[in-house]
């Protein structure tokens, strides 16, 4: 049974995650995502699970690490900065094969920067996380009801791929108010993983959790290891959106809330005699490599739009392998363009031929 | 490497003294004159005499003692630098039914992590720390760690310890006696055979604490680095009990265990 409620950005994060049978919080706080924890507080208790305020992110992600070694459905949520701090534990995590779900409200930078919205963790999200060779799976909603719906999802992501998942999102989805559908909270996994490490062993052997490997080619073979689930992961978790014209002369590539901007702008520029095609990822890692490489032999030209100056762009340009122009534009330090400027540029590219 | 064997029963001989079941047959690495080996052995004791092999978690943490997980014969996680208390809170809070310690060096604990095992204290976490203090960063071979004494030579206070570049010693049981959420906080030594036993006994009552969920629990054990204090074991033996105990005094702190009795 679902209901629809009006809810904001933060809240239907926790509450996709409580739903999705998340019980473990470990966070501290930071603006804008301050809600997240807070709404954990309340609500973890009453389902039976566990909110703990950490002295710092880097103790939040490191208990985060504690509890996942356990298979317990666990995450926490921060923003730039506080991100930053977790490098290095959710390169522990990746390393050690653990799952979990870390929420980004991304605000502008670089350094304490401002708690405006921003898209600028674009490379800690999908190049990271912290030092060696290892990715977060990352997933980027663009409304209320997708943080919710993916959150959720998140945690099965993170189980299948024993890799912590990344939810990239902004200062403005974090805040903005939407209807969302919600579904009944499901309980957790009471059994445990059998890789997991506490609880009642009933005889079976000992595990261990750990990613030091002083043996150079069993460390190779478990970087492989790691690398043929990401492979997997290409091959099952690509997730993107596509709107606006069929036979376009521009494809707009945006993700989260510049995409949102874009969608109007794609639909007043097809509009204004320039057909725009929006293509959004919704994964990132993997990123949807080759659709946008497919749309690269049907268009003019490809306008990426990005809240900051030239990161996710670069993925793009992997993709498109040089089969036509890829044009940037982008805003920084928590600005936003509008729709009318994208329409705009997307108008001059047209008519530019 | 074999366990020694318990002698069949045609043999008239007991068995006094045989290998603790919590420790694994995998050889040490630790140097000779190294105190880790009795602190492993009296741990792995507690574990087997307190019968609870079978739902403990073991943090092995960053420098010498980072093989941890090889040694105990108990699940084992290994943490980041100064983060065993971070992890052993996330383990204890989703799996409250298992015994969890983490085994940290002074660098680890007392250096990058300070915060972390100061407010697992604060918050009265549920579990046990063994803290290896040998006035020296054993593994990256001797420098100079919080617990250094004043005046002691190491590879980055080449000209001994002074107050203007490094500062004082930390005395980590005396600032943790502060907090209330600690249950059962000692300080111990394994140099001689009546150390040994005290230690023990206090190893024993801070995992005793832990089971009787009272709180927080740490012993300080302090250690030898004959290595990097570039001393033959007996004179590390030696240097410890005349040098090092004067700022480590030994003691019991804090025994909330004893108002359970």
């Amino acid at each position: 049974m679902t209901k629809r409620k009006l809810i904001g950005g933060n809240e239907a994060t926790a509450e996709g995650a409580i739903a999705a049978g998340c019980r473990y919080f470990f966070g501290y706080p930071i603006t804008p995502q301050n809600k997240i924890p807070e709404y954990m507080s309340e609500h973890l208790p009453l389902v039976g699970g566990t909110y703990v305020q950490a002295e710092s992110e880097v103790a939040a992600i490191n208990m985060l690490y504690g509890a996942a070694a356990t298979g317990a459905w666990a995450m926490t949520s921060s923003s730039s900065p506080g991100i930053s701090l977790m490098q290095e534990g959710l390169s522990y995590m990746i390393g050690s094969e653990l799952p979990c779900v870390v929420v980004n409200m991304v605000r502008g930078g670089p350094g304490l920067g401002n708690i405006g919205p921003a898209q600028s963790d674009y490379w800690l999200a999908t190049r990271g996380a912290g030092h060696g060779d290892g990715r977060c799976l990352t997933f980027a909603p663009y409304s209320v009801q997708e943080l919710y719906d993916l959150t959720g999802e998140a945690f099965t992501i993170a189980q299948r791929y024993r890799n912590p998942v990344m939810i990239l999102a902004d200062a403005i989805l974090a805040n903005m108010k939407e209807p969302c559908r919600l579904h009944e909270r499901r309980d957790h996994p009471t059994q445990q993983p059998q890789w997991a490490v506490g609880g009642a062993r009933d005889g079976r052997p000992r595990n261990i959790i750990n990613s030091l490997y002083v043996d150079l080619p069993e460390e190779e073979q478990v970087n492989l290891r790691i690398a043929r689930r990401y492979a997997e992961a290409a091959q099952n978790e690509v997730r993107l959106a596509e709107y606006g014209a069929d036979k376009p002369q521009i494809l707009l590539c945006a993700y989260g809330i510049a995409a949102r901007i874009c969608q109007t702008a794609a639909q007043r520029a097809t509009q204004a005699g320039v057909p725009t095609r929006l293509l959004r990822p919704i994964s990132l890692f993997p990123f949807p490599a080759q659709t946008i490489r497919r749309w690269a032999d049907c268009v003019e030209k490809i306008l990426v739009v990005e809240l900051s100056l030239g990161q996710f762009i670069e993925d793009v340009r992997l993709a498109v392998e040089g089969r036509c122009p890829v044009e940037l534009m982008g805003r920084t330090g928590g600005m936003v363009m509008t729709p009318e400027e994208v329409t705009d540029r997307i108008v001059q590219m047209g008519q530019s031929d | 490497m074999s366990r020694a064997t318990v002698p069949d029963s045609t043999d008239d001989t007991t068995a006094v003294y045989t290998y603790p079941d919590s420790l694994t047959e995998v050889p040490m690495r630790y140097c000779p004159g190294c105190t880790h080996g009795i602190a492993h052995r009296l741990v792995a004791e507690v574990i087997d005499e307190l019968g609870i092999q079978e739902r403990t978690v073991v943090i092995a943490t960053v420098g010498c003692s980072v093989y941890a997980y090889e040694y105990f014969n108990t699940d084992a996680v290994q943490a980041a630098h100064g983060r065993g208390p971070a992890v052993a809170t996330g383990i204890k809070r989703t799996q409250p039914d298992t015994l969890v310690f983490t085994y940290q060096g002074d660098g680890d604990l007392a250096s990058i992590g300070l915060a972390e095992v100061m407010h697992a204290a604060a918050r009265a976490e549920n579990f046990t720390v063994i803290f290896i203090n040998n006035a020296v960063f054993g593994m990256t071979q001797g420098q100079m760690a919080p617990t250094t004494l004043m005046g002691q030579k190491t590879t980055t206070t080449p000209r001994g310890r002074t107050l203007q570049q490094g500062g004082h010693p930390l005395n980590i049981c005396e600032l943790l006696a502060t907090i209330p959420g600690v249950a059962y906080l000692a300080r111990e030594t394994m140099t001689a055979p009546k150390y040994v036993l005290r230690a023990k006994r206090s190893i024993k009552k801070a995992f005793q604490a832990q089971m009787d969920e009272l709180g927080f629990s740490l012993v300080e054990l302090v250690s030898t680095c004959p290595t990097w204090w570039r001393m033959k074991p007996l004179e590390a033996f030696k240097w410890l009990e005349d040098e090092m105990l004067s700022q480590y005094p030994l003691q019991v702190f804090v025994d909330k265990t004893e108002q359970n009795d």
